[in-house]
């Protein structure tokens, strides 16, 4: 009876994630994979064929006909999206990168500093979480506008003259997204570094290796995971990051975010904008099957 | 106890006064905290010598090494090699090596990238580099196991990487922390002899920290027995056994009888002390004491005789009852409990093939040791 019962419950376990997954990801992605198929339309939802029970089974087979590949071969005949794409990954890939450089120093020192102070770092890390996110990118606006803070605070050092075009230009966004994602890079690496064997340092120094080589031989090899952990949950949501290009970056920049923001709200083409974000999915799945096999090999190695 | 080898029995730097020091930790202290680990302790250790850090865990042997690694700063005291101070030189400028009692093999690379490490750390060209890998492979006997990741060997084969590690650079001071404390027995001895060889071949000096007094004794010139922080006594392994300085070094290398009794006479011709229940005990061995007071007469067990009737002749023989044998096969222990309670510990060679003993449990017997088999302790 009882281990009947524990059957069940290991069964249960199984199926809460893959019903989670079915529900929560598969579902609403054929949904927006059907809508790209569909064609604009002026209606209630804004695309046709829709489908329904109510005309009966053959109805909605002879519906299936009407779909098309169309939205994708005219999204890769506009070049517009195909910059939108490149220019996202560019930007997500250089801000992925200038995070790591801020976060590794971050995580290195919080993982050396006394056992003491480090759960109030890691507080310090989480603090941000507490305020909305939308709310930290505005304030950016606040310290990067010509009249703003940084330039002021510039002006009052006597290091500038000239107030520093930095608020709707692409350098705004990679503020932006490094202040933004900083605690994905750092958390992850924190916990590779922290559970780092000490004594291997001591190892290494023991064999003539001065404190720099040191590091490169053995912390930096051995922190790799936790590089890869971070850099993939910085770089995955930044390439479709909406809400800081928005904000920060110019008119003139390209982000697939906010071209998938104008293609459903200003110009609501839904299956052009469902293309969009199918197209971008697939981008992103790429890097993901990466990181997973990288997880599935590191975890074979037995760390 | 297995004697050393005959080559080393001339090697005895520290009876020469003109000997100069190599390793010499004068009045080293290191607290951690409110806790002090190494307690005011002074230690001198000889070129080429194999020196040997005995005592019991927890009592500072591994921060003492640790401090000639440059890994722990002293709090006080300074520690000179080849008379130069090591204090403010990093670890990685010292010329001194160190296996660390948790190993610290380097998880991301194999067998053979830990031990060629530290060569091309050096700069060693790179023939010569495998050249010596293969050799220290060889000598751990995990020629096999070269190209695995230390997360796929045993607790042994990870002990004996990082031990070929440590040798493969041929530093000038090798710091050896429990080198063979997971090897099984038998590969324990061939490694200990290997060691030894390699030392001596290549002019290293080691100093080994144990927790095995075998080990310590089969390999070592002189041993240290240091305990809470201190060194209690510093020795050849045959003074270290046979005159032992203190109750605590006596009880600690090997097992001893210890009989208490205030100090009656000492001179010349020896001491003699009388036990509370009146009998009184002789050595021929000096008392560091004064007249009147407690001291210790210790007799190893195997210098114990041991016999079922009065022994005619015998100067220090007391009486009691059989208590437990215990029958090992090269050897047999009685223990005999004396009337006052004492229990005696003595053993016997079993050196004529015989089944069956003429004693057995609650006889009455004697127990008698010689003069000269017993040493007078004061503290
Ligand atoms: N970093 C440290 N901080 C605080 N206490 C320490 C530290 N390192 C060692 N100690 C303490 O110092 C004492 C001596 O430690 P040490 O490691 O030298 O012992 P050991 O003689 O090598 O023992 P074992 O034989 O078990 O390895 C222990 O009581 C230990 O708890
Ligand atoms: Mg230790």
């Amino acid at each position: 009876m009882n281990r009947a019962l524990s059957a069940i419950f290991r069964r249960l376990v199984i199926v809460v994630p893959y019903a989670w997954l079915l529900v929560f990801f598969l579902v609403p992605f054929f949904i927006v994979f059907k809508i790209s198929l569909s064609q604009t339309a002026i209606a209630m939802p804004p695309y046709v064929p829709t489908f329904g029970l109510a005309e009966g089974w053959s109805a909605l087979f002879g519906r299936l006909g009407e779909l098309s590949f169309e939205n994708y071969v005219w999204l890769f005949g506009d070049p517009l999206y195909v910059n939108a794409y490149l220019s996202s990954v560019w930007i997500a890939g250089v801000s992925t990168a200038l995070t790591l450089a801020v976060g590794y120093p971050i995580a290195y020192g919080m993982a050396r500093a006394p056992s003491s102070v480090r759960p109030l770092l890691l507080m310090l890390v989480i603090l941000p979480f507490w305020t909305s996110f939308l709310i930290r990118v505005y304030a950016w606006i606040g310290i990067l506008k010509p009249e703003g803070l940084l330039n002021q605070f510039l002006f009052f050092l006597g290091v500038i003259d000239q107030p520093l075009i930095i608020l709707n230009t692409t350098t705004a966004i990679y503020i932006g997204i490094v202040y933004s994602y900083l605690p994905f890079m750092v958390l992850p690496l924190y916990a590779t570094l922290e559970k780092m064997d000490y004594s291997l340092i001591e190892a290494a120094g023991d064999l003539g290796c001065p404190p720099l080589t040191a590091f490169w031989k053995i912390t930096f090899p051995l922190s790799l995971p936790g590089v890869l952990a971070g850099c993939m949950l910085v770089f995955i949501p930044a390439v479709g990051e909406f809400v800081i290009p928005d904000l920060l970056g110019g008119p003139r920049t390209l982000m697939i975010g906010k071209t998938l923001w104008t293609e459903f709200f200003n110009n609501r083409d839904w299956p052009v904008a469902s293309a969009v974000a199918v197209i971008l999915l697939i981008i992103l799945v790429v890097p993901i099957v990466f990181f997973q096999r990288a997880q599935a090999r590191a975890q074979e190695a037995g760390r | 106890m297995e004697s050393l080898g005959s080559t080393r029995r001339s090697f005895a730097p520290w009876a020469d006064p003109k000997a100069k020091p190599y390793i010499q930790i004068e009045n080293v202290t290191k607290r951690f905290g409110d806790f002090t680990a190494v307690d005011d302790l002074t230690l001198t250790i000889y070129e080429r010598e194999f020196f040997a850090l005995l005592g019991a865990s927890g009592c500072g042997k591994s921060t003492l090494l640790r401090m000639l690694g440059g890994f722990e700063t002293p709090s006080a005291g300074r520690i000179l090699l080849d008379g130069q101070d090591l204090r403010g030189i990093p670890p990685y400028k010292r010329p001194v090596n160190m296996m660390f009692q948790s190993y610290a093999l380097f998880p991301h690379m194999s067998v053979e990238a830990n031990i060629a490490f530290g060569l091309k750390q050096e700069g060693m060209p790179r023939g010569q580099i495998a050249e010596r890998v293969v050799q220290m492979l060889k000598l751990v006997k995990l020629e096999q196991f070269a190209a695995r990741k230390p997360h796929q060997l045993s607790g042994g084969q990870r002990q004996r990487v990082a031990l070929a590690r440590s040798l493969a650079k041929r530093p000038k001071v090798l710091l050896l922390d429990e080198p063979l404390g997971a090897l099984d027995k038998k590969l324990r001895e061939e490694t200990q002899f290997e060691l030894m060889d390699l030392q001596h071949e290549l002019g290293l000096t080691f100093v080994v920290v144990t927790h095995d007094q075998e080990e310590a004794m089969t390999m070592a010139d002189r041993i240290a027995i240091m305990e809470k922080g201190n060194v209690l006594q510093v020795a050849t392994p045959p003074e270290i056994y046979e005159a032992p300085n203190s109750r605590f070094v006596a009880d600690f290398v090997g097992s001893i009888n210890m009989f208490e009794g205030k100090l009656r006479e000492k001179g010349s011709r020896g001491s003699r002390i009388v036990r509370p229940d009146g009998l009184a005990l002789s050595a021929d061995a000096p008392a560091d004491a004064v007249v009147g007071d407690m001291v210790w007469m210790a007799v190893r067990p195997e210098k114990m005789k041991v016999s079922g009737a009065r022994p005619d002749n015998a100067v220090n023989s007391m009486e009691g009852e059989v208590w437990d044998i215990a029958y090992l096969g090269d050897m047999t222990i009685y223990y005999v409990k004396l009337d006052d309670g004492t229990i005696v510990k003595a053993s016997t060679v079993n050196s004529l093939r015989k089944i069956g003993d003429e004693l057995t449990w609650h006889d009455r017997a004697w127990v008698s040791f010689a003069p000269d088999a017993a040493v007078v302790l004061a503290r």
